[in-house]
C-alpha cells in the first residue's frame, strides 16, 4: 500500500531544547564539526488505495490542522514514498 | 452550580480539580473524553496531566477528542472553561486561547511553588482576586514555555489578555513571563501553574504563617461559582 510522508519541524526562530541537548551530546564526538541539531517529526501515513490529488489535499489539511501546530511548527514536506 | 472536569487518558489532576470545586462550594461532575455531550454542566475544567502520553504535541490529541467539539461550542457561547497545565495546552491546541507552549528552555521538568501576579480580574475565573494580587500556587511541567509571534504578543498585551504572570522567577522561558491567558470574552482562562493544588490548608504551598497552608488557588474556583453564566 502506498505511503505518504509528512515532515514537520519546529520553527527556525524557536528554541529547540531537545535539539540543543542532542547537539551538546554529539559535540562530545568528532572535532567540533557539528554545531547545531534540530529535531523534527516524520509521519508515515499508509493509504488504502490510490493517492489521488484529492487525498493529498486532505492530507495537506490534516498536516496543517492536526500533525503540526503552526504557532510552533512548519510542515516542510508532504510527498508520496517511492 | 455544576462544574464538569474532563478526564482524558493520562489526566493526572482530575480528582484534585473535582475536590477543589467541592471545597469552593460547587457540585463537581466527572466528564469523559469519549462523550459527545457535557451532561448539562455550567462550567468546565480541563485538568493537568499527560493526556495521550503527550504524543504528537502536549494537548494536541486531547484537543481533537470527541468531547472537545462540545467544549469548543460551549466556550464560544460563553460557558466558563478553565484549562490547567495540560488543560491550558489543550485550550491552545483547540485555538480557544492564543500562542503555543513548548519545552522548558532549560530542558528539564520543573516543580516549584510559584509566585504569580493576577494581571486581569475581568474574567469568570479571576474575579475573586484583586487586580495585581500576588499569589503562590504549585507549578509542575516539562513543556510550559509560552510563545507567540510578535504581533500576537502585542495583541495579548494590548488587549489585556494576559491573566497571570510569573513573578521573581521565570521557570520555563515563557515570553513576557506569561503564566496564563484569558480570551477576549473572559470566559476562557488557561494557566500552567496548578490552582487546584492550593485549595486546602495542610496540602498547599508553604506560607510565612505555616507549612503547606497556602490556599491561593481556591479563589479561582470560587470566582466561577460567583459568576452568572454569560450568555
Amino acid at each position: 500500500m502506498p505511503k505518504v510522508i509528512v515532515e514537520v519541524m519546529p520553527k527556525e526562530v524557536l528554541l529547540d531544547p531537545a535539539g540543543k541537548a542532542t547537539a551538546r551530546a554529539l559535540q562530545r564526538f568528532g572535532d567540533g564539526e557539528i554545531t547545531d541539531v534540530r529535531i523534527g517529526k516524520r509521519f508515515e501515513i499508509t493509504i488504502d488505495g490510490e493517492v489521488t490529488p484529492k487525498l493529498l489535499e486532505h492530507i495537506n489539511e490534516v498536516a496543517k490542522d492536526v500533525l503540526s501546530n503552526d504557532v510552533i511548527e512548519d510542515v516542510i514536506s508532504i510527498r508520496v514514498a517511492d | 452550580m455544576r462544574v464538569g472536569v474532563i478526564t482524558f487518558p493520562g489526566s493526572l489532576d482530575d480528582r484534585d480539580a473535582l475536590r477543589a470545586i467541592k471545597l469552593a462550594g460547587g457540585d463537581p461532575v466527572s466528564l469523559w473524553h469519549g462523550d459527545h455531550d457535557l451532561h448539562g454542566v455550567d462550567a468546565i475544567v480541563l485538568p493537568g496531566g499527560f493526556s495521550y502520553g503527550d504524543y504528537l504535541r502536549c494537548g494536541a490529541i486531547a484537543a481533537h477528542s470527541p468531547i472537545m467539539s462540545a467544549v469548543v461550542d460551549a466556550a464560544n457561547k460563553g460557558m466558563p472553561v478553565l484549562g490547567i497545565c495540560n488543560g491550558f495546552q489543550t485550550l491552545v491546541e483547540a485555538h480557544l486561547l492564543a500562542g503555543g507552549l513548548i519545552r522548558n528552555d532549560h530542558g528539564t521538568f520543573i516543580r516549584r511553588d510559584q509566585k504569580l501576579r493576577v494581571e486581569n480580574v475581568d474574567t469568570v475565573w479571576t474575579s475573586g482576586y484583586t487586580q495585581g494580587q500576588e499569589i503562590t500556587i504549585p507549578l509542575k511541567n516539562g513543556e510550559g514555555g509560552f510563545i507567540a509571534d510578535d504581533e500576537t504578543l502585542k495583541q495579548l498585551e494590548g488587549d489585556g489578555l494576559v491573566a497571570f504572570r510569573y513573578l521573581e522567577v521565570n521557570p520555563n522561558g515563557s515570553l513576557n513571563d506569561i503564566a496564563g491567558l484569558r480570551n477576549a470574552r473572559g470566559n476562557v482562562v488557561g494557566l500552567m501553574p496548578h490552582p487546584e493544588h492550593a485549595v486546602e490548608p495542610g496540602f498547599g504551598p508553604d506560607t510565612p504563617a505555616a507549612m503547606s497552608s497556602g490556599t491561593d488557588g481556591l479563589a479561582m474556583f470560587q470566582s466561577v461559582l460567583a459568576a452568572t453564566v454569560l450568555s
